[in-house]
């Protein structure tokens, strides 16, 4: 128990290590000279000079790569090209709406999404199992964005029930931040409920099939017990990897979601840095979203040995 | 042997099936699944329901106990009639009330028919949670009780434990356990020892008839072995093809069988007598293997894992045209040897002669022109063919490979399938439109279409039906015959190795116990465990073919 | 013997002897999408024949126009015809689409079948896939336009980059199991090849999951490319795509939305009718197969 936990903790550094090489490499390997892709065409020597120096592109490759490492130990994730502040100090000051809505999305995902890929499951080939289906083939097809103004035009153009765009932080008042961001995180929930509904109908079917069910329909268990007690937590572990694989999905659909809501955070952050070519902060982003992506997976392994005593190794 | 020989006169009837007929939802114009099958079981009796695969055992009892898949099947007529309620008739709610309470169910797999999630405990609490209200203590008590009652041992502990930490005879006690805890009038058995050892077997056995003198439970055990039949049964109903042929008590049906198709059921059989000694004409050997040793595991990253010696100090030679059997339970390593010979794994220690070469530590490119001296046909016949591909492609891969040309192969594969039974056409065929024998039959064309001086059977037989099962055994003795191939064959089943084994080794943790002639192993043992395993299989002392009991050793 | 008829034996081949009986019932859904999505290409094949105006023709009196007999769908902001364009923005999307499958699903196939069979590659091989799928694919592809340039071949290489690994594993995870099949411990005891084991016993075995794999990694793809040119990180703003439409159309939104629901309309019903025919491959080739890689 004690080894797999140390062993599945020590496997997350090489695949930091790797994304680390690949974001440095990205930058250094692309054709042509770094500074003039990153200022365009229209720099001039002094600007690119100035870019240079900012990302020390100056220096030998494997000095470039130890100094730059050097600082990301330290927190350090580089220095914005346009705004010449911290790209850590930068996403730290934005990155709490982001948070909030991300919890409250993922919260509000897997409460719709289980009961709807159990419901779905346990009525196989019913209405509701080809309307749980439907939706989510429609969740994985809509793009987000569309979504979102297909929502701002029916409940705040239309309906005229909230407000259209914005953002209030739920330490001001939890009624504000509720009502701009509960748009915005149906909005992002389409998809990952989507994803996961279709996770939990699959691996409950298969459950559902297992020699075990029928032995506790066979000692007259209730069905719902057998649903949940029997079925679900068996059925739980490709469902648990669903929701963390699936959060790589959501930070792909923040990014768009927070410039069609206006929330002024790390999303919308990284979609101002692409307009800029600020790419110190897209690096930084990738660098984030990607340690964070990997820490939950992380959890998510780990809590595998809580749901099934089978997982030793 | 002695029958079970009570009268049941005066017994209640507990269970009374009548013209039941099951069918298909989706093909109600098809043959029924059952066709208007009657049966009765009275307080105390074992009915055994008897049949090949696909004879409609398995849905009788899905059909009592309500379980039938509701998408697929349906009882379209008759009645089951349990002490004046029709089952059919019942509500899901009253259904289900009745279960484990009044009619309880044990099924074939105990590795996979109790909830992996769940401590043993708890799920033998849920039974008494489902029907009955006790305070957590006298729970407790009960479940230790009939924990207790199912010979469990170290009973605290593995009321704690999860199922993977138990084996596979702990796993069916407690599925016995959960069944019997509210002492059901009714316990249907679904091949409840098929998947296990035949020691453990018989333990399980000895158990459900001691449960059942004790409290009375009529039992309906499901069955595809004859010599479990004459060992528990009172009554014995033989199905085939969704019908019930015969219905009689054990002794009856053994010794007078009337139906055609009992006797043909019976009479494939194999005897547990050594086939009379045949005279070795010494040809040379095929195959010598010294010292073969299998060790798995070592060192693990981070972690020290356990080594398992899967097998040690394993010697043997074949001679050609002669054939040695490898007899143990699962786990004895009987398969480890034959798949460190194949080098299909790399043995750890030891030396594989065939056709006089060394190939124990050859590398696996040096390795590829000495394949063909040696072959194997696998025991599951649905994954040993590659389903892509049709017959003739897959029987002339080893040829090509040894630079055959494709014409002459395809032509020589023709030859191979009638050699085995098989209509020539059938190269242009696909597997999925052939049955298991057929397949197996095809398997072993493969095989010798590479003229092996060795051929490997890894329980090429076990999952044939008997009738199947006596047809392929004498495929391979005819073909050995003709072609003078010496013979390996693996085999938990003792009947099958007195059928055709010269020689006979007896394994057990990974260690050889007993080598000699078949007719010494069989009659005369001399290592404990061998006379454990030669007691513990059923019916030994029925000679079933003739109807008649064994003259004693 | 039964008496099953003689199969189209090539398509047996690929789609596995035992898939074909009883799963050939298709219903009316994927009857639709296939025509919804036939519908689609043709028109967009066809667009530089069939469209009433030039897709980049501006007018600067004819700007934020409704729908009239000249333009049926209204005018953008420069004055250009909505559905000229709407017509012809379909061809980046498509040629993304299943460019992106054809070349992750090959390359995809290749890296995994090495994978799984070669132990010592496969270690190097799955760490770096790990790390890759660790990166979001949004992301990952905004940073590789944002580096090479918007041209329509740096989109198409940044949305099949990360659609990588995800093949690899699948490609992989069915070779590792088909490999311990006694037909191919059979084939190995009959002297065949390693490379000839891996390409004509394995390989085969992959083809069913990646015809529908590939056929969502196609929606996907033309999906990320639509999010791609919304965000501004996609192709040049000069080629009409459904996602530029709709990003230009985003500051008149309040105005117009129909801006932005045309172009959402056809894309969403191009990727609706690829998934659910994704959906329908995958129950008729295998109903195992029901984990979709997210």
């Amino acid at each position: 128990m004690l080894g797999y936990i140390i062993r599945r903790i020590l496997a997350v550094i090489p695949v930091m290590t790797i994304v680390a090489v690949f974001v440095f490499l990205l930058l250094r390997l692309t054709p042509g000279d770094p500074a003039a892709i990153i200022a365009g065409d229209m720099a001039t020597p002094a600007q690119l000079d100035r870019i240079r120096d900012s990302l020390g592109l100056n220096d030998p490759l494997y000095v470039q790569f130890i100094t730059w490492v050097g600082n990301l130990l330290q927190g350090d994730l580089g220095t914005s090209i346009i705004s010449n502040t911290s790209v850590t100090g930068m996403i730290s000051e934005r990155i709490w709406p982001t948070v909030n809505i991300a919890l409250l999305t993922i919260i509000i995902s897997v409460l719709l999404a289980v009961p709807m890929g159990v419901v779905a499951a346990w009525r196989h080939k019913s209405w509701i199992d080809y309307g749980v289906m439907s939706f989510s083939v429609l969740g994985f097809s809509i793009p987000v964005f569309v979504i979102g103004y297909i929502f701002i035009q029916i409940f705040s153009n239309e309906l005229r029930w909230l407000p259209v765009q914005g953002y209030i932080p739920p330490s001001e008042s939890i009624g504000g931040f509720l009502a701009r961001a509960i748009l915005p995180c149906l909005t992002l929930a389409t998809i990952y409920v989507a994803l996961i509904a279709r996770m939990t109908r699959a691996s409950m079917l298969e459950v559902l099939g297992e020699d075990y069910i029928r032995t506790a329909r066979a000692k007259g268990v209730k069905e719902d017990i057998v649903l949940f007690r029997h079925a679900l937590r068996n059925a739980a572990v490709p469902i648990m990897t669903i929701i963390g694989t699936g959060f790589a999905l959501l930070i792909g659909g923040v990014v768009v979601t927070e410039s069609v809501f206006n929330i002024p955070g790390i999303g919308r952050l990284t979609v101002d840095a692409i307009l800029a070519r600020d790419y110190p902060v897209i690096q930084g982003m990738i660098l984030l979203t990607s340690g964070i992506y990997v820490l939950i997976n992380l959890l998510i392994d780990l809590s595998y040995t809580f749901i099934d005593p089978r997982i030793r190794y | 042997m002695a029958f079970k020989n009570r009268s049941f006169d005066d017994a209640s009837t507990v269970l009374d099936i009548r013209d039941l007929t099951v069918r298909l939802l989706d093909r109600p114009e098809a043959a029924p699944i059952l066709d208007r099958i009657s049966l009765s079981i009275r307080s105390g009796e074992t009915a055994c329901l008897v049949g090949e695969s696909g004879s409609g055992k398995s849905v009788t009892s899905l059909a009592v106990m309500g379980l039938l898949p509701k998408e697929a099947l349906a009882a379209t007529g008759g009645t089951i009639d349990m002490e004046g309620q029709n089952l059919l008739k019942l509500g899901a709610q009253k259904m289900r009330e009745l279960r484990a309470s009044r009619i309880s169910m044990i099924f074939q797999e105990p590795m996979t028919a109790l909830n992996p999630v769940m401590r043993v405990g708890d799920q033998i609490e849920e039974v008494l949670d489902t029907h009955a209200k006790f305070s957590a203590q006298e729970k407790k008590r009960r479940v230790i009780d009939i924990m207790n009652q199912v010979h469990l041992p170290d009973v605290e502990r593995i009321y704690r434990s999860y199922p993977h930490q138990l084996s596979g005879g702990q796993r069916q006690r407690i599925m016995i356990a959960m069944a019997i805890i509210l002492e059901p009038q009714l316990l249907i058995a679904d091949e409840p020892t098929t998947a296990l050892d035949v020691t453990t077997q018989k333990q399980i056995l000895s158990l459900i008839a001691e449960l059942q003198e004790k409290h009375g439970t009529a039992v309906l055990f499901i069955t595809h072995d004859m010599g479990v039949v004459a060992e528990i049964a009172d009554t014995v109903h033989v199905m085939h093809h969704g019908e019930i042929v015969e219905q009689a008590p054990v002794g009856e049906l053994l010794r007078t069988p009337r139906k055609d198709y009992t006797k043909r059921l019976l009479k494939a059989v194999p005897s547990l007598v050594p086939q009379p000694a045949r005279p070795d004409e010494k040809r040379g050997e095929a195959l010598v293997v010294e010292g073969l040793e299998k060790i798995y595991g070592g060192q693990g990253f981070l972690v020290k894992r356990e080594s398992t010696l899967a097998a040690t100090n394993v010697s043997f030679s074949i001679p050609r045209g002669r054939t040695l059997g490898i007899v143990g339970e699962s786990g004895s390593g009987k398969s480890t040897v034959a798949r460190c010979i194949l080098r299909l794994i790399d043995p750890t220690e030891g030396e594989v002669r065939v056709a006089n070469t060394e190939i124990a530590r050859l590398s696996r490119r040096a390795l590829r022109p000495h394949r063909r001296h040696i072959q194997i046909v696998f025991q599951d016949p649905f994954r040993s063919l590659n389903p892509r591909w049709t017959i003739g492609e897959s029987l002339i891969e080893g040829p090509l490979n040894t630079g055959e040309d494709r014409t002459k192969a395809m032509k020589r594969a023709q030859e191979l399938l009638s050699l085995v039974g098989l209509p020539e056409d059938a190269v242009s065929r696909y597997p999925h439109q052939f049955s298991g024998g057929q397949r197996q039959r095809i398997a072993i064309a493969r095989a010798i279409a590479m003229e092996p001086d060795v051929l490997v059977a890894d329980e090429a037989v076990s999952a044939l039906d008997v009738s199947v099962q006596a047809q392929v055994l004498k495929l391979l003795a005819d073909l050995q015959k003709k072609l003078g191939i010496a013979l390996l064959f693996i085999t938990h089943d003792l009947r099958v190795a007195a059928q055709i084994c010269d020689e006979v080794i007896v394994m057990q943790h990974g260690r050889v116990v007993e080598h000699d002639t078949a007719a010494n192993v069989l009659s005369n043992p001399q290592h404990a465990y061998t006379r454990a395993l030669i007691e513990a299989a059923p019916g030994r002392n029925w000679d079933f073919a003739n109807f008649c009991e064994l003259p004693a050793a | 013997m039964s008496v099953a008829p003689q199969p189209a034996s090539r398509l047996q081949w690929v789609l596995g002897a035992i898939a074909l009986p009883k799963r050939w019932r298709i219903g009316a859904g994927p009857i639709v999408a296939a025509l919804v999505l036939a519908a689609i290409v043709i028109v967009t094949l066809l667009s530089p024949v069939i469209s009433p105006h030039s897709p980049m023709a501006m007018d600067a009196l004819e700007r934020l126009k409704g729908p009239s007999e000249t333009y049926p769908l209204g005018t953008d902001a420069y004055g250009r015809d909505v559905l000229s364009r709407v017509i012809t923005g379909g061809r980046v999307s498509l040629f993304i689409g299943i460019g992106a499958a054809v070349v992750s699903v090959l390359i995809g196939l290749l890296i995994g079948l090495v994978s799984g069979f070669f132990r010592l590659a496969d270690a190097i091989i799955m760490r770096i896939m790990d790390s890759l799928m660790a990166i979001p694919a949004i992301l990952l592809a905004i940073a590789l336009v944002a580096l090479n340039g918007p041209s329509i071949w740096s989109v198409l290489f940044a949305i099949t980059i990360p659609e990588i690994p995800r093949v690899v594993r699948l490609v992989r995870s069915v070779v590792l199991s088909a490999r311990e099949e006694p037909y191919v411990e059979a084939a190995i005891t009959l002297g065949s090849s390693m490379p000839k084991i891996l390409w004509q016993h394995l390989m085969p075995n992959t083809l069913a999951p990646l015809i529908v794999q590939g056929t969502y990694i196609c929606a996907s793809a033309i999906l990320t490319e639509a999010i791609l040119s919304f965000l501004g990180a996609g192709v040049s703003t000069e080629i009409p795509t459904w996602g530029n439409i709709m990003a230009e159309g985003r500051v008149y939104f309040q105005l117009k939305p129909s801006l932005i629901f045309w172009p959402g309309l056809m894309l969403s019903l191009c990727i609706l009718s690829i998934n659910l025919l994704g959906d329908t491959a995958r129950d008729m080739l295998d109903p195992r197969l029901k984990k979709r890689e997210a």
